[in-house]
């Protein structure tokens, strides 16, 4: 298969896993307690309001046509009515999406700054104390609990220091930016372990590589080396875990932002749960599904742009 | 000897140079650490875990507190040492289910192939690409929050990692010598599956147990401090630094500790796992 074959096919294998997300999410709503429209309308609803509403979700019909009204709803962006807010759940959940898209591009710049310098640390002279330290970051990062180390950050800059907000979100970009540092820092902390490892290990992998050998061998320094030819062949494999890395990120901003107190969607699934709101817990799993697949699949997309070599 | 080793220099190359067992045995006593407090630790304390004495609320840690009391006047240490109980049990109810079920599906399918292996390779597909954490709130939130909740979503979830992971090595260990010739000698298909292929392919989902442990500690205490998992006024570090979070400025020691807790509890699994994924000869 050619590359432009692939760049038509790969949206074709999208579409099992799209049909996947909206079962799984169909599904998450027919295990609920109780019935979706009485809980929808409240206790006070006549049996007539209930029957039309009913109707109107498709909820008489068979289980299997219900899925289809479904899906039809889901593409025509109607995810149904939040009871808590009020209002229909599209427009709950898109006045949450840009605080949490800021968020997640915010952490992942910082996670990718963090990766890179300490790879690079790490890679330069392997088994050092440098290596060794963000080894022992690498081992003890991925069992600092978020939701705690956001508090210590809160603790120590905001409390102690006073050099960045408690919570919030901001209006103009620089303010919005210093709003979600620490949330964006906190994020980056748990997402730079899984990188750096893969990341120091194929630059260490390619260091000893016959190219890099050859380009030591014929004069060249061992930073031109390093930097020129090593570097730039192992962002792949690094590149190709981001699509995983996302869908820990928003992972992370599900905690992140009930801490600081970001009003992004994170935050508004929480208190989702906690009020019962399923359509809404409904709605965030499915956007948050779905930003998850676009991910990956841009990323697969971007790394058979990058990588000539990759067999389709 | 497990046939990964003839498969090929797997964990040589772009490995950490390190004393192989130290990490393992390290991991190890911060674990059975927390395993004896857990289970001694309360015999040790005088106070009570719940119950609320204003009298005594937001001590500074000293002789009679050593870890300072919270809003409700409840000792620190002991609240601590209760929980390390729950978020133990967490690690191993949390692991236990989808190890076993994994394991099996994965074996399974590995083995026998067909449309049973293309529908498990669909839900995987369809399992990742939900967020984790995304995916086991929202079915705690259908069950309703507590910590039955989170093991069968935990369950309805993570088995198939553990599917995955053996699967792939079965699905090349099926073509080995060994088993053609288990095959070959008349052993059954059943036997050949617990017997052979197995435990030479265990390996990697065993090392996997133990950093799964770390995100299912995290994950648990990270549901517990949002609400939607163990319910106060039960001892779970979670719980413990949600209570916290008010009195960051005033009383720094009732969020500070349980956060040390959970941080030390992961990185000994952690270590486990990085010790034991040398040990095994599996890539990190």
């Amino acid at each position: 298969m050619d590359r432009f074959a692939f760049v038509l096919r790969r949206p074709l294998q999208l579409v099992p896993v799209l049909i996947g997300i909206s079962l799984v999410t169909f599904i998450l709503v027919q295990l609920m307690p109780g019935d979706p429209v009485r809980v929808m309308l409240g206790p006070r609803a006549s049996e007539e309001a209930i029957r039309i509403v009913r109707a109107r979700y498709g909820l008489d019909q068979p289980i299997l046509l219900q899925y289809g009204y479904y899906i039809v709803n889901v593409l025509r962006a109607d995810f149904g009515r939040s009871l808590a807010f009020r209002a229909p759940v599209i427009d709950v959940i898109l006045a949450r999406l840009v605080p949490t898209v800021c968020l997640l591009v915010y952490g992942l710049v910082l996670s990718v700054a963090f990766t890179v310098a300490l790879s690079i640390a790490a890679a330069r002279r392997p088994g050092a104390w440098v290596d060794q330290t963000v080894r022992l970051f690498c081992v003890a990062g991925l069992g600092l609990p978020s939701f705690w180390l956001g508090l210590m950050l809160i603790m120590l800059f905001s409390l102690r220091l006073k050099l960045f907000p408690v919570s919030g979100f901001g209006d103009s970009l620089p303010d919005v930016l210093w709003h979600l540092f620490l949330p964006a820092l906190t994020i980056a902390i748990a997402v730079t372990p899984i990188l750096t490892r893969n990341l120091r290990a194929t630059l260490v992998t390619q260091s000893a590589a016959d190219y890099a050998v050859a380009g030591r061998s014929k004069g060249l320094s061992e930073n031109y080396v390093f930097f020129r030819h090593v570097f730039p062949n192992s962002l792949l494999p690094t590149i190709s875990l981001l699509g995983i890395v996302v869908s820990f990120l928003i992972g992370g901003t599900v905690v992140v932002e009930t801490v600081f107190n970001v009003p992004g969607m994170g935050q508004l699934m929480v208190r989702a749960v906690l009020l019962r709101d399923y359509f809404i817990v409904q709605g965030v799993t499915l956007f948050f599904a779905v930003g998850v697949v676009l991910t990956s699949f841009v990323v697969d997309i971007v790394t058979v742009a990058l990588d000539p070599r990759v067999k389709l | 000897m497990s046939v990964g080793s003839e498969a090929g220099p797997r964990a040589a190359v772009g490995s950490w140079r390190l004393r192989l067992p130290a990490t393992l045995l390290v991991g190890a006593a911060i674990v059975v650490t927390w395993l004896l407090i857990a289970m001694l630790g309360p015999a040790f304390v005088a106070h009570d875990p719940i119950a609320v004495d204003l009298a005594h609320a937001l001590l500074r840690p000293s002789a009679d507190h050593l870890l300072g009391t919270d809003s409700y006047g409840r000792d620190v240490l002991t609240r601590l040492m209760y929980g390390a109980r729950t978020d133990l049990q967490m690690a191993f109810f949390g692991v236990a289910g989808p190890f076993v079920i994994g394991t099996i599906v994965g074996l399974l399918a590995g083995n026998f192939g067909g449309i049973p292996d293309a529908v498990l390779m669909r839900i995987l597909d369809v399992t990742v690409s939900f967020p984790y954490f995304v995916l086991v709130i929202a079915i705690v939130a259908v069950l309703e929050p507590g910590l039955t909740s989170y093991y069968i979503s935990l369950t309805l979830v993570n088995w198939v990692s553990y599917a995955r992971l053996v699967r792939s090595e079965v699905i090349v260990l099926r073509q080995a010598d060994f088993v053609l010739a288990a095959h070959t000698i008349g052993i059954g298909e059943i036997r050949v599956m617990s017997h052979h292929l197995l435990p030479n392919a265990i390996s990697p989902s065993v090392v996997f147990v133990f950093t799964d442990a770390v995100l299912t500690i995290v994950l648990g205490s990270s549901l517990g401090f949002l609400g939607l998992g163990v319910q106060p006024p039960a001892a779970e570090w979670g719980v413990m630094i949600a209570e916290g979070q008010l009195y960051l400025a005033t009383a720094w020691w009732i969020a500070v500790f349980p956060g040390i807790a959970i941080s030390l509890l992961a990185l000994g699994f952690s270590l486990v796992a990085d010790g034991l994924a040398k040990l095994l000869h599996t890539a990190p």
